[in-house]
């Protein structure tokens, strides 16, 4: 039990005692004293494998060991102590007698399954941690002490030794890379004992290799392993990757060792001591020119120091420079990569349809400069960025009005975007009466990750378009999401109708507009014919037809975003409702004016008897009329024409005779 | 008479004024109410819009409508005071020679008329009214009925669903619009034959406004009745002078624009029932 105790204590330390020698005297064994009688003798000779050995204890620093009030027979349990002096063949000391667990652990790691193997370069317990006289982990004289971890390890691991030269490491040069590292230079320039040596990565005992689930440096625990000192750092890293994210899906995440090299361990990739002074001394020539195309490499850092960026060194964006290069700029292969940072938005952007047609090297595609700019970057809630609300109409104009490279290449309906949004209500508020809660482009279509409409992921996707006219309209979609055309309710499997359907897209109006309520019947039409028709037959509909905008529309009557069947009792047409519906425009409607037929026909005798009955008494009548007045007509002309020709006859008799009478009367 | 020609009255002032008036609505009615009916013409929307917007269409066939009213209801007080003024009693103006009402002659002179067209008998010698004048006349009676009290109910739907069902409105307005094609399109060919068309008076005959024929051409016309004039001695109360040729010009431009307004109605109808009918 204080073996245990003393064991628990001091985890990290394990003991093996492998020299034991026959005690002289034999009837002193009850004691550590009995031991020592003989052993305290430093020309104490004893065999081990054939090996002649010193097996010399020096008792004061043994009873200073963590070991020290343990008899010497708790180890080498092998030994009677009634009789003495003991045999020389004595077995090894069994640590794991006391350390089970550790042993355990031992066990399942590198070192211990190379033992297992009969390796004779596996490490024992005593290799790390010494015997006789193993003191506390802390105590800095301490084999296992941090400081002298590396070297420890480095025993083996370091070049040229058998283990490295004879044993597959994949790693090479480590001791030398640690000890230049930020966590070498902390252990061993600095004397930080708190720096991360081998064992803090590795751990102590179950050593095991990166490819092992298990281990400590598998990708999957890496970033378990790095915290344990670097707590904050996922706060700290949270801009580039989303600190929940890199532990539970450390597959698709970079690990920190991605970025971190193992041993090499810096800050970041990009150099340090890189000043944007010295980019200046060539940059801030204004006649610097590029030797490829001319182009003007002048960089004027007033701009920079004014925008988003200011706080932001040059070489973080331009990495890849080398400070030890007279032009340290000479090593840069690739173009600025804002994701590094900005890496959310970068993954947004490289799965729209522009950073698709980037992927394909298409020219037409926008980077982030041609919205953002370059060194003048500057925030969305800058009036002069051309990303301010007010400005993106402008800023997506540059490639999408009409005649643009984005607008020539688009095969849609959706034509003349930009003036249609101009004279639309949004483009209206935000350009006539500057209300920068507006709906821009960006609004609808994302700003980093837009696609065409027919793709399911598209923000204008027919089923995410009401969320994202949501995001504004919220108590338009509430109301929508409980109508018959919300895919909630309706279960029917038929097209359903989205915002853009009745409200149309750049061209979206208020709805009180006259176009907007004569075209929605239209609208309505497209999906309800039938109906529709039938409306046009009756007063409402006719009356629409000639351009007259208070008549009762569609969803005057019906609800517009509430619209439910008129069997739902909360329908605008239900029976309890529909009273009140009808005196929105005939105030003292009753239930009997409400019994008015919208969407008669009289061409239906199953359903509208009365009508159908009606319609063909009156054409009847008309018909029979006609016909009658038709006959007498066609029958009374050639002898009308006759009579005529008789009439012109006697008028001009009598006229002949009374020219007579006057001629005579003369 | 300034080419010494004698003329009859057929029309007193009151009745030509009160035709003048019925044109005039007429007309307004048919181009707004049709406009309607048809709206889903070309013709229609491009009529709406020349009175206004369909608004002020609608006004225009209301206030139409309450001067047909008023024109209608002139003429019942009028015949109200030519029974006491010159014939003492009901029975002496519906029984007598100058009654609107059908009577044997009536059915006599249709059945001598179809003879005649047939080529079996001599042109009949007609009287003050002629079947089909009457016929014309008691076609307003039953137009004023039926158009005007649909009329009203689809003017006030909510007073009148008072009483009667909602779905009686629909059959209203199919009544009323069937109905005022029938008024439209009797007036405008029946009515135009028999009074201009036929070739006796081809093109026009204006005396609905002037209220005067040639006394040669009624002789001719109206054999039965000049003679019976003659016979009483009463025809001098009859003979008047011509209008002055300015205001005959006058008489005749508004009759050439309501016949036109009238023929132009006749073809849109048949566009509207034939090429664009839904």
């Amino acid at each position: 039990m204080i073996s245990k105790r003393i064991t628990n204590k001091f985890s990290t330390a394990a003991l093996l005692l492998l020299f034991v020698l026959a005690s002289p005297f034999p009837l002193n064994a009850q004691s550590n004293e009995d031991c020592f009688m003989c052993h305290e003798d430093n020309q104490l000779k004893g065999k081990r494998n054939g090996r002649t050995i010193s097996v010399y204890v020096i008792e004061k620093k043994f009873n200073k060991s963590v070991h020290g009030d343990l008899e010497c027979v708790d180890c080498h349990s092998d030994i009677d102590p009634e009789d003495l002096p003991h045999p020389d063949d004595v077995e090894q000391v069994d640590c794991g007698i006391c350390h089970d667990d550790v042993q355990e652990l031992y066990n399942q790691g590198l070192h211990g399954q190379a033992f297992a193997r009969g390796d004779p370069l596996a490490p024992l317990c005593k290799t790390c941690h010494g015997y006789h006289y193993i003191i506390p982990v802390k105590n800095i004289n301490s084999a296992v002490a941090p400081l002298k971890i590396p070297f420890l390890c480095g025993k083996c691991h370091r070049e040229g030794t058998k283990v490295q030269l004879q044993r597959h490491i994949p790693k090479d040069k480590i001791l030398e890379n640690y000890s230049q590292s930020i966590h070498g230079e902390g252990l061993l320039k600095k004397g930080l004992v708190v720096s991360a040596t081998c064992v803090s990565c590795h751990s102590s005992h179950r050593i095991l290799p990166h490819t092992d689930k298990r281990s400590t440096i598998a990708r999957n625990n890496i970033a378990a392993t790095c915290s344990k000192c670097h707590a904050e750092i996922e706060a700290v890293h949270r801009k580039i990757i989303r600190g929940e994210l890199w532990e539970k899906e450390a597959n698709v995440l970079p690990a920190c060792v991605d970025c971190h090299q193992p041993h090499k361990i810096r800050k970041a990739f990009y150099e340090q001591g890189m000043a944007d002074n010295d980019c200046l001394r060539c940059h801030g020539n204004k006649n610097l020119t590029a030797k490829t195309d001319g182009r003007s490499l002048f960089v004027d850092y007033t701009v920079i120091k004014d925008s988003k960026h200011q706080n932001i060194a040059c070489s973080q964006c331009h990495s890849e420079v080398n400070a030890s290069k007279t032009r340290p700029c000479v090593t840069i292969t690739k173009k600025v990569d804002c994701s590094a940072c900005h890496s959310e938005i970068g993954e947004q952007y490289a799965t729209s349809i522009h950073g698709t047609l980037f992927a394909k090297n298409d020219p037409n595609a926008p980077t982030c400069k041609e919205c953002h700019g370059t060194h003048g970057v500057l925030g969305r809630e800058n009036p002069d960025s051309p990303i301010f609300t007010t400005n993106i109409p402008n800023l997506c104009a540059k490639c999408h009005r009409k005649g643009e490279k984005a607008a020539r290449r688009y095969t849609g309906p959706e034509v003349n975007i930009i003036a249609h949004y101009t004279q639309s209500i949004h483009g209206k508020g935000l350009l006539k009466s500057g209300l920068t809660v507006t709906a821009t482009c960006t609004d609808c279509h994302t700003a980093h990750h837009e696609l065409p409409h027919d793709n399911p992921e598209s923000s204008i996707n027919p089923k995410n378009i009401a969320q994202t006219c949501g995001s504004c309209h919220h108590g338009i979609e509430e109301q929508f999401q409980k109508s018959i055309h919300s895919p909630l309710v309706s279960k029917a499997g038929k097209k359903l109708p989205v915002c853009n359907d009745c409200h149309s897209a750049h061209t979206i109006r208020r709805a009180d507009n006259k176009g907007f309520r004569l075209e929605i019947m239209q609208q309505c039409g497209n999906c309800h014919p039938r109906i529709a028709k039938t409306y046009f037959d009756t007063y409402h509909g006719k009356v629409s037809q000639l351009g007259y905008v208070k008549t009762a529309k569609c969803y005057d009557c019906h609800g517009a975003h509430d619209i439910l069947p008129v069997d739902d009792p909360r329908s605008h047409l239900s029976r309890e409702n529909v009273i009140k519906t009808c005196q929105k425009c005939h105030p003292s409607a009753t239930r009997q004016f409400a019994g008015y037929f919208t969407h008669a026909t009289h061409h239906d005798p199953d359903k509208y008897p009365y009508l159908y009955w009606t319609f063909w008494g009156m054409t009847g009548l008309l018909l029979f009329t006609f016909i009658l007045a038709g006959m007498h007509t066609i029958l009374w002309l050639p002898r009308s024409i006759q009579w005529r020709r008789q009439l012109k006859k006697i008028m001009n008799e009598n006229s002949d005779e009374q020219k007579d009478k006057k001629d005579k009367s003369v | 008479m300034a080419n010494g020609k004698k003329y009859f009255l057929r029309f007193n002032r009151l009745n030509r004024t009160l035709h003048v008036l019925m044109i005039i609505s007429f007309l307004t009615l048919s181009l707004t109410g049709l406009s309607l009916k048809f709206s889903y013409t070309g013709w229609a929307k491009f009529l709406s819009r020349v009175f206004g917007g369909f608004e002020s269409a609608g006004y225009f066939h209301r206030s139409a409508a309450v001067i047909m009213m008023i024109v209608f209801a002139t003429h019942i007080i009028y015949l109200f005071r030519l029974k006491r003024n010159e014939f003492g009693s009901w029975k002496a103006m519906l029984i007598g020679d100058h009654s609107m009402l059908f009577n044997k002659k009536d059915l006599k002179d249709f059945i001598a008329s179809l003879k005649w067209f047939l080529g079996l008998g001599e042109r009949p010698e007609y009287g003050r009214w002629t079947y089909w004048e009457k016929f014309d006349y008691f076609a307003v009676f039953w137009g004023m009925f039926v158009i005007g009290s649909s009329g009203l109910m689809l003017w006030f739907p909510e007073f009148f669903t008072r009483f009667i069902p909602g779905w009686f409105i629909n059959v209203a307005t199919i009544i009323h619009s069937d109905e005022a094609l029938l008024a439209t399109g009797f007036i405008f060919t029946v009515h135009f034959f028999n009074t201009h068309l036929r070739p006796e008076k081809f093109p026009m005959d204006i005396v609905i406004f002037s209220g005067r024929v040639p006394l040669e051409e009624y002789k001719l016309d109206r054999p039965a009745e000049y003679k019976k004039l003659v016979e009483s001695g009463e025809l001098e109360k009859y003979l008047v002078d011509e209008y002055p040729p300015i205001v005959i010009r006058a008489m005749k431009i508004f009759g050439w624009a309501a016949l036109l307004t009238g023929f132009s109605i006749i073809l849109w109808i048949i566009y509207a029932m034939l090429f664009a009918y839904r």
